[in-house]
């Protein structure tokens, strides 16, 4: 049986990065606003302190943060005429959970993306004509540009206390900065974080290569920070225990240390945790969300009642209430039709792990923080001419080691055995003197007709439902990008005076079990046309007008770059939106 | 003659002081009528300066100033009165004269003599007009139906009657008498803090029988587990390192570069400080930074004293990622141990206390951050935390005695009889 | 009788994460939940007795970890270094009946990019192998066991497993032995509160500092060798005051 909460004004779906904006955002019109978060709540001095966080085996390895798969998983397969099989443990990518959702857990590398990236089939086909692109390829544009973007970027920015460089000041090349980032309108909040030894060698040796080495935008504080909500950060430690972990001494931005002590305040303000969506509900048209079903810890099932239903779940996770919600035509491949699945995407990621002489070099490889790093840009988007090259896309690249935790960063020479004597010694000569920067080529991953999400046939989970299908591949045309830029990112740890430089390109085919990034984009994405999204601009569902999916589920395709900044952006523009336009006439604010 | 005209003129200054201080009760013939706004509103703002839903609000019932909290004492529980206006078990068949008795006597209508878990002492030196005001915001009030039996007290100590012996010791009736030697400022700061704000319930030494040790007034007593500490111009242990403003910013927001309120300070903070003025809450600072105290003494523990060695080690490893090397914390966040003077109190209870339990401070509307200190205590042995605590003590300016393992160990059981 | 005191017994709770009358999710509003003592720290595993292997599994498995992590005059091996301790009560804990894991069937053999997908847990993986390596011993090397073998035999035969040419009995052998790898290495860099990392000796033998969280002194010092002692969650022996 199910039960009926009191009706509010907006619910919304998983308390992390952009539910916790929306949330603040829509409090602010005097809403009255729940938010279920299936994960526990969380804080910094009750869970994640700094006198037990720095546990590599129970966060790191144990993943004690993260999603449980037996709560609920992913089927994968890397082509169509396989059989997908359940993803017992996390691997590729490691889905969160609890308030703060990524938030918590994450590196808070704090990226834009570029202003061709919101264009990228018209950019690309107008620069190298439509044949350039493989026939399989399904990207296309935004439907929103950067400089639409520019002022949101800037919000989060400024309320994580973001640290950096810039690189565009108003279109005025700045020097230390990013050379190719699209104009800001104002410096970062924040100076560049201090870089420790071999990321201030990485940027001495790409400058002598002719590029223009610039620090990573770091949402880890270079000094003690209070964002425009009055909450106040402390400065970074570079304590070496940032992604997988939570910070203990509030220092890297996440909803905890930026809005939720300003949003539980608000008396038109709930979290209901420990709570599972299950279902959005529609009224007898199909057209109008009426709430959610939720699922308590003791297995009874509620009922919220809501005007407004704002999606803020992971990515999968949006796409999977989605479809089992019966909002938007699921996607089929073989037909080229539907929406709902379609454009699912990853990341490009390979590393270089450098081994110097231990006689000479003393890198100190725990010193560091999460975004911690110098990185060059030359090789992103379509920052270099692909022409000669036959592939498109690109990515960031740079030493970006965030840690010398010894279980997961303890690089041996090649040709050392896996165990034995001469792998004791090996790990005791190298520890100090290797580099392997973890995810040193941050490369795009476009997306294709034949990787897409959809519902398992097979496995189910806790509630009996099923389980959200992977079907995922890498491409030719990923591929290539990896190797040329695998090669170039090698030339730089050359350049600083390795002994020996491995190169570990991403090869075919995907892997589940090896981690590249949590950055799954897509499945639900955003764009101009209702055959080829699933929300318009403003992230507003086309089929159900008061139904908004925040997140990288919008993007029709993955940049070079992390996500979290634009995600976090576009759930600012799309509460802009809501605030400004769609509370005073409740409906599609865009006809297609 | 000169000495007619100085008398004179003090005479007179006293007078416009107490001018300053009275309200202006223009209407002041009828100061119960529900029909004055400004009476009313100012009855609620001294109804916040003295903190009356501290105890008369449960916060575990939705409805205010109904009563029924249990106040510890050490003698036993007492329970907080109703003081909303129901006729049957509030106070709206009291008379204004009752109620003025009750607040400022200790006597009840009945002529029972209230515990001075309530604060009359302290309510005492609130004018008549002061506290009429209180009543009738109190009477604008939703009377509620809540039958308190506030006596919980063992034997012999829930004898009313012989609470007239306590009276005898330690409580001096009578209003506040203004300093004409001093300026309004001041004035009107001392008049908050021993009267409406009384600070002293918890800041002054008490004698065994709870009565407050005048002489050493204001430096600093423990209380529920917790030292509150000297709140004098004492360098060494008070506020002798603060600005007036760190005072008040702290009154107001609940914390400044130095501190950040926990514990039931941080419950006065929300509840009653924050809600002040600016310029009684600077009133408060130029009262309590005008009262003398020690000025700092050299650490006389030897660095290489063994707890002195432990604590750094375990300062180092574990308190410097948010307290920084050199105690300074981060301003507003993380608080600065090399000038707080929680770290440097007479006694170490509330540092023993945090180390062990953790603590959170207040949030408030100016600083929402509310930053906590994790809990230690499954952690460091009751060796390692005298350590810890002694080279915090002893460091940075600071000077107190070596902390013992002992101590340690009879806190902590202390603090397992605890909930808080 | 005094009023010393006048703030209830739960003034400072400020716990808002209360059970609603039906519903069992949590529900936090008003303010940031917090209770004194708060925290969920870890438990410090406490030498004794095996938890899950039975003595003879405990000394082959101990054999094991001395030679995937040989005893050096620096550093202690696998076996001094706890690394037996750290995987039997792993084992015994979460780890070993895939507790939060999807476990959920048919269980299918896959491709390798599809992860491992059998039925069985690491604790029964551990109990099966270690019987099927006995088993193999006595049947090749002439009716010893395991422990019995000679340090060069036990290299030679590990490598063979490595490689795949040693197929232990209904085993998947390679898979079992990069399990085994990973889980003595684990142990010997986890934590010493885990078992392993005897007196943080894996840490002491590359320069790892530890659960230290402060490098603020040390990150604009390039090229300059970390002073400080690792760190344990457990501390460290300068920790204890030294007896005058």
């Amino acid at each position: 049986m199910t039960r009926k909460l009191p009706k509010k004004d907006v619910v919304i779906v998983g308390l992390g990065w952009t539910g916790s904006i929306m949330a603040n955002e829509l409090t602010e019109e005097g809403l009255d606003v729940v938010a279920i978060e299936r994960g526990p709540w969380r804080n910094t001095a009750t869970d994640y302190p700094p006198n037990y966080v720095q546990d590599e085996l129970r966060y790191r390895i144990r993943h004690e943060l993260f999603l449980q798969p037996e709560q609920t998983t992913f089927t994968f397969r890397n082509k169509m005429d396989q059989t997908a099989l359940p993803i017992r443990s996390w691997g590729a990518f490691m889905p969160p959970n609890g308030v703060g959702g990524g938030g918590v857990h994450w590196n808070a590398e704090t990226w834009r993306f570029l202003p061709s990236d919101f264009v990228l089939r018209t950019h690309l086909t107008q620069r190298y004509g439509a044949r350039f692109l493989p026939a399989d390829m399904t990207i296309q544009d935004w439907g929103i540009t950067f400089d639409e973007l520019e002022p949101y970027y800037d919000r989060f920015e400024y309320l994580c206390g973001t640290s950096g460089t810039a690189g565009n000041l108003k279109g005025k090349i700045q020097e230390g900065g990013n050379p190719f980032e699209g104009p800001r309108s104002r410096p970062y909040p924040n100076p560049a974080q201090q870089q420790p030894f071999s990321h201030a060698l990485f940027a001495k040796a790409a400058r002598e290569l002719g590029y223009k080495p610039f620090p990573q935008p770091s949402g880890n504080m270079s000094q003690a920070y209070t964002n425009p909500l009055g909450v106040r950060l402390g400065p970074c430690t570079y304590c070496g225990f940032c992604e997988w972990f939570g910070c203990a001494n509030y220092s890297k931005a996440s909803p905890q240390t930026t809005i939720l002590p300003v949003l539980v305040r608000k008396p038109n303000f709930l979290v209901r945790d420990q709570s599972e969506v299950t279902r959005i509900n529609l009224d007898s048209s199909g057209k109008r969300a009426t709430g959610v079903t939720f699922v308590d810890t003791s297995g009874t099932e509620w009922e919220q009642p809501a005007d407004l239903v704002i999606l803020s779940a992971y990515t999968v996770f949006n796409v999977q209430l989605l479809l089992l919600s019966g909002i938007g035509k699921a996607y089929d491949p073989v037909a080229n039709q539907g929406v709902i699945g379609r454009n699912f995407t990853h990341q490009t990621i390979s590393d270089v792990t450098s081994f110097f002489d231990p006689a000479k070099f003393i890198f100190n490889p725990f010193i560091a923080s999460g975004s911690i790093g110098m990185c060059i840009d030359e090789f992103n988007g379509d920052n270099f001419d692909h022409g000669p090259h036959g592939f498109v896309g690109g990515g960031y690249m740079g030493q970006v080691q965030t840690n010398g935790r010894p279980i997961e960063t303890t690089p041996t020479p090649p040709g050392t055995p896996k165990w034995g004597a001469k792998w004791k010694q090996a790990v005791r000569e190298s520890y100090q003197s290797a580099l392997k920067p973890g995810t040193g080529v941050h490369g795009s991953m476009y997306s294709y007709r034949d990787v897409y999400l959809d519902l398992d046939p097979t496995y189910q989970d806790r509630f009996k439902r099923p389980l959200m299908r992977i079907t995922m591949d890498f491409h030719e045309n990923e591929l290539k990008q990896n190797a040329f830029l695998t090669d170039k990112f090698a030339e730089v740890f050359q350049a600083m005076g390795a002994r020996q430089v491995v190169k570990e390109y991403r090869k075919g085919p995907y892997d589940v079990t090896a981690y590249q990034t949590t950055h799954l984009c897509g499945g639900a994405v955003m764009g101009t046309d209702p055959k080829t999204s699933a929300i318009n601009r403003y992230l507003q569902s086309w089929d159900v007008p008061n139904l908004f999916v925040m997140g990288a589920s919008g993007f029709p395709q993955n940049a070079g770059y992390n996500p979290t900044g634009t995600l976090a952006a576009l759930a600012y523009w799309s509460a802009e939106a809501i605030r400004s336009r769609y509370l005073k006439n409740p409906g599609p604010l865009l006809h297609a | 003659m000169r000495e007619a005209l100085r008398k004179r003129a003090a005479a007179l200054a006293a007078g416009a002081a107490a001018l300053a201080l009275a309200l202006p009760l223009l209407a002041a013939n009828h100061p119960g009528s529900r029909e004055n706004f400004a009476i009313i509103e100012r009855g609620r703002y001294l109804t916040v300066a003295a903190d009356c839903a501290a105890c008369h609000t449960d916060p575990h019932q939705s409805t205010a100033f109904a009563g029924g909290r249990p106040i510890e004492t050490p003698f036993g529980v007492v329970l907080a009165a109703n003081i909303t206006p129901d006729r049957d078990t509030g106070i709206g068949g009291w008379t204004d004269r009752q109620f003025d008795t009750a607040v400022r006597q200790g006597k009840l209508p009945d002529g029972k003599r209230l515990y001075p878990a309530m604060p009359y002492p302290y309510y005492t030196k609130m004018s008549r007009e002061d506290v009429l005001a209180i009543r009738a915001y109190l009477n604008t009030l939703p009377p509620v139906h809540n039958d308190v039996d506030s006596n919980q007290l063992p034997f012999p100590f829930n004898i009313r009657s012989a609470m007239w012996l306590w009276d005898a010791l330690y409580f001096s009736p009578g209003s506040f008498k203004a300093d004409p030697a001093q300026s309004d400022i001041w004035n009107r700061g001392a008049y908050l803090v021993e009267g409406p704000g009384h600070c002293g319930a918890c800041h002054t030494p008490k004698t065994f029988l709870g009565g407050d040790k005048t002489r050493l007034q204001f430096q600093g007593y423990s209380i529920q587990g917790w030292f509150a500490p000297n709140i004098t111009n004492d360098e060494a242990h008070g506020l002798g390192r603060w600005s007036n403003a760190d005072v008040a910013e702290y009154m107001k927001k609940g914390h400044n570069r130095i501190a950040g309120a926990s514990g039931p300070m941080g419950e006065e903070v929300a509840d009653s400080s924050s809600q002040m003025t600016e310029a009684d809450l600077n009133a408060i600072a130029t009262y309590l930074k005008a009262r003398s105290g020690q000025t700092l003494a050299a650490s006389s523990v030897a660095v290489n004293d063994p707890m002195m060695v432990a604590g750094a080690a375990i300062y180092q490893d574990l308190c410097s990622a948010c307290h920084r090397g050199d105690g300074h914390g981060v301003p507003y966040l993380i608080p600065d141990l090399a000038t707080s003077s929680t770290a440097a109190s007479r006694e170490p209870t509330t540092l023993i206390r945090v180390v062990l339990r953790g603590a959170q401070t207040v949030a408030t509307k100016d600083e929402p951050t509310g930053p906590a200190m994790p809990s230690f205590g499954w952690q460091l042995t009751d060796a390692q935390v005298a350590a810890v605590a002694t080279y915090i003590r002893n460091s940075w300016g600071h000077a107190g005695p070596v902390l013992t393992e002992d101590e340690v160990r009879k806190a902590r059981g202390n603090l397992a009889a605890r909930n808080d | 009788m005094t009023n010393l005191s006048r703030r209830d017994l739960l003034a400072a709770t400020a716990l808002v994460i209360v059970s609603e009358t039906v519903a069992r999710a949590g529900v936090v509003s008003g303010q940031l939940p917090w209770h004194p003592d708060a925290g969920s720290p870890p438990e410090a595993v406490r030498p004794g007795a095996w938890q899950f292997f039975t003595e003879q599994e405990a000394a082959a498995v101990e054999a094991l970890a001395d030679r995937i992590i040989p005893p050096d005059p620096q550093t202690p091996g696998g076996k001094d270094a706890g690394c037996a301790v750290f995987i039997d009560r792993q084992l015994a804990g979460a780890y070993g009946h895939r507790q939060g894991l999807y476990t959920r069937g048919p269980f299918v053999k896959g491709i390798k990019e599809q992860g491992p997908q059998s039925a069985q847990n690491p604790a029964e993986t551990y109990r099966a192998a270690l019987a099927a390596l006995d088993r193999y011993c006595k049947s090749k090397e002439g009716g010893k066991s395991w422990i019995e073998l000679p340090g060069e035999r036990q290299d030679e035969l590990l490598h063979a497993v490595e490689s795949g040419t040693v197929e232990l009995e209904g085993i998947d052998t390679k898979s079992f032995f990069e399990t085994l790898l990973k889980d003595m290495q684990e142990g010997f860099f986890a934590d010493p509160i885990y078992g392993g990392n005897r007196d943080m000796c894996a840490w002491k033998m590359i320069g790892f500092p530890g659960a230290r969280y402060d490098y603020r002194d040390w990150v604009g010092r390039h090229n300059e060798r970390y002073p400080y002692p690792p760190v344990s969650i457990a501390g460290r022996p300068d920790w204890t005051p030294k007896k005058t």
